[in-house]
């Protein structure tokens, strides 16, 4: 379900949504990471933070990678939600490179907040200059290595920016706790503050809870 | 549930070759096993095959559970030529899913089957006579007790894994609670851990179909002609319940055997028909009436919740790394029943690993989904890591 994941295992730490995620994370905490994939990012929670960890994910070629590296997983499709887990039963539900990719965001959001105390989500900003540079010059949908694949067979369904991120919290009564920033995945650093993110960050990852 | 062996892959250069059964008797008159519904037993036979080598370690051995009407024969072959390799042929052997190169894999027929087990086919001592209907109810935990005092026998500390399909998921998933310090890891395939009414009812439709055959004669036909038409209706509904509606409908359609039009009467027509003859003629040769019964009933009463409060309680007991495969068209044991254990087993921040493959086969996809099974198996067991395969191995050896 990760549709930015090239990720041979060796690779996985350069990842910046990977490390700023490693580096946040409580040890010991109980995580559950929706749209798993192939179980880099949980695996490297493990390792690194000693979490209690547990993945999601619908291809069978991906449970079947995440089993290999002896993680806990599930098979199932999140726009289903999140049903058979009990509220609040999580430290971090973690929403990595996903939120694009579901049918149902606002519903798959809901479902995290409610099963996970905190929330983490990272995407690709739609809005990163570069991407509506190529846009305005080309008239065409980016293809770079932000969003790496053709309009036709990008997983991506729902595509958003920083900006919109911010407008959906407010709407739905999401507080974000903390941001972070970086211009690309696999190289550069990973930023807290950054001066117009919505322009400047290729990728923006949030650690969100429910209003109080 | 059921063991219709695989495409004969008897030859196979994969195979274990040639095995040889064995037979051991556990517990004594003096020191029984106290059977779960309070009556106890002993000495009890066991019969039981193992393939591969057992390592200095003794920490890479196998259990495979079989399901209803199998038995030990779970891999290669009794003797060259022999045309029907064991029944799980396609997931045992050198490179296959449960590797013989790397692992040591015990099969035994449970206790209440006829396959060389005691049951109630087995010679009462006090009577010298088949038990028949005289044998005592035994269930699921009663079977995997008898199983532990193999392992005890075999002297290994601690299985590596502990697995089977159907009525062999359930001995898997009570191994994991009833002895959480002899298995690191188990994988219970197509099981449940209690079953529902439907399938009880298949159950009892079995059951009385034996009753109702005059041959039964309340389980006392060692002498003269069994139950024959009884016990072979019974494996023609389990048979329906084993496929699904679809794998049916593309195996036989509405095709009719040997003529192109109705024959206006009541003879075999269609080739639906005429497989669940020939399942249940096939059957007959190969089981005893009154095992069927027995084994049916311990389904019927296995509740892996039983006397604990929740399913979750109950399964706190267990400390085994868990994956649990279910098979999406599989309507006896649906992929639902095993959710539920791997639910419990998470929010009790258990190791659990849940799937559901993809398949047409129904129930029976247990034994026919290799390709699938062998993928998930091998990459499970390949991240456990027993102890590097022992040169000097111990002797339990069957080749």
């Amino acid at each position: 379900m990760n549709p930015v994941d090239p990720a041979p295992e060796t690779a996985a730490l350069s990842r910046n949504d990977y490390a700023a995620i490693v580096k946040l994370v409580k040890p010991g905490s109980k995580v559950l990471d929706l749209g798993c994939g192939g179980g880099q990012l949980l695996q490297l929670l493990r390792e690194d933070k000693g979490v209690l960890g547990y993945g999601v994910d619908l291809s069978p070629d991906l449970i079947l990678d995440c089993i290999g590296k002896g993680l806990s997983v599930f098979q199932g499709n999140l726009d289903e939600g999140l049903r058979d887990f009990e509220d609040q039963s999580f430290d971090y539900v973690i929403l990595n490179q996903t939120l694009p990719v579901v049918h149902r965001p606002t519903f798959v959001m809901e479902e995290m907040l409610r099963v996970g105390r905190c929330g983490i989500v990272s995407f690709a900003n739609f809005a990163y200059w570069r991407i509506r540079l190529r846009l305005l010059l080309n008239g065409r949908m980016p293809v770079d290595e932000i969003l790496p694949n053709e309009w036709y067979d990008t997983p991506n369904i729902h595509h958003l920016t920083v900006r919109d991120f911010h407008v959906f919290c407010r709407h739905f009564g999401i507080t974000i706790l903390d941001a972070h920033y970086f211009r690309r995945l696999e190289s550069g650093r990973v930023h807290q503050h950054m001066l117009h993110p919505n322009w400047f960050a290729g990728f923006a990852l949030f650690v969100i809870t429910r209003n109080a | 549930m059921s063991t219709s062996r695989p495409p004969s892959q008897s030859q196979a250069p994969e195979s274990v070759g040639v095995v040889t059964p064995q037979l051991v008797e556990l517990f004594s008159a003096e020191h029984p096993l106290k059977l779960e519904g309070g009556e106890t037993l002993g000495p009890i036979t066991v019969q039981y095959e193992t393939y591969g080598r057992l390592n200095a370690q003794r920490d890479n051995a196998i259990l495979a559970c079989h399901a209803l009407s199998g038995d030990a024969h779970a891999a290669g072959v009794h003797h060259a030529g022999d045309p029907a390799p064991g029944w799980w042929e396609t997931m045992i052997g050198p490179g296959k899913a449960f590797d013989t190169n790397r692992y040591f894999v015990i099969c035994s027929n449970i206790l209440g089957g006829c396959k060389g087990t005691t049951g109630s086919l087995s010679t009462n001592p006090r009577t010298g006579k088949p038990y028949g209907t005289t044998f005592p109810l035994v269930t699921i935990h009663d079977m995997v007790e008898v199983q532990k005092a193999l392992i005890d026998h075999l002297g290994i500390p601690k299985l590596l894994t502990v697995t089977g399909g159907s009525m062999g998921g359930m001995q898997a998933l009570e191994w994991a609670v009833s002895f959480p310090d002899r298995v690191a890891s188990v994988i219970p395939i197509a099981t449940t851990h209690r079953l529902s009414a439907q399938s009880i009812a298949f159950n009892e439709v079995g059951r009385q179909a034996i009753f109702a055959d005059p041959h039964w004669n309340c389980g006392n036909y060692y002498d003269g002609p069994g139950p024959d038409s009884g016990l072979a209706l019974a494996r023609m509904i389990g048979h329906i319940t084993y496929l699904s509606e679809k794998s049916m409908h593309l195996k036989f359609g509405r095709n009719l055997r040997n003529r192109d039009h109705y024959a206006f009467n009541f003879e075999t027509e269609f080739q639906v028909e005429s497989y669940l003859h020939h399942q249940g003629k096939k059957f007959i040769q190969r089981f005893d009436a009154n095992t069927y019964l027995y084994i049916t009933k311990a389904m019927d009463y296995y509740d892996l919740a039983g006397a604990f409060p929740s399913l979750r309680a109950s399964l706190k007991r267990a400390t085994a790394k868990f994956m649990l495969i279910a098979f999406s068209s599989d309507w006896l044991f649906p992929p639902h029943d095993l959710k539920e254990i791997a639910n419990a087993l998470r929010t009790n921040g258990s190791d659990v690993t849940y799937m559901v493959m993809q398949s047409d086969y129904g129930h029976d996809a247990f034994l026919l989904e290799t390709e699938g099974l062998t993928k998930a198996i091998a990459a499970f067991l390949r991240c456990q890591r027993p102890g590097v395969r022992g040169k000097e191995g111990h002797p339990h050896e069957s080749r």
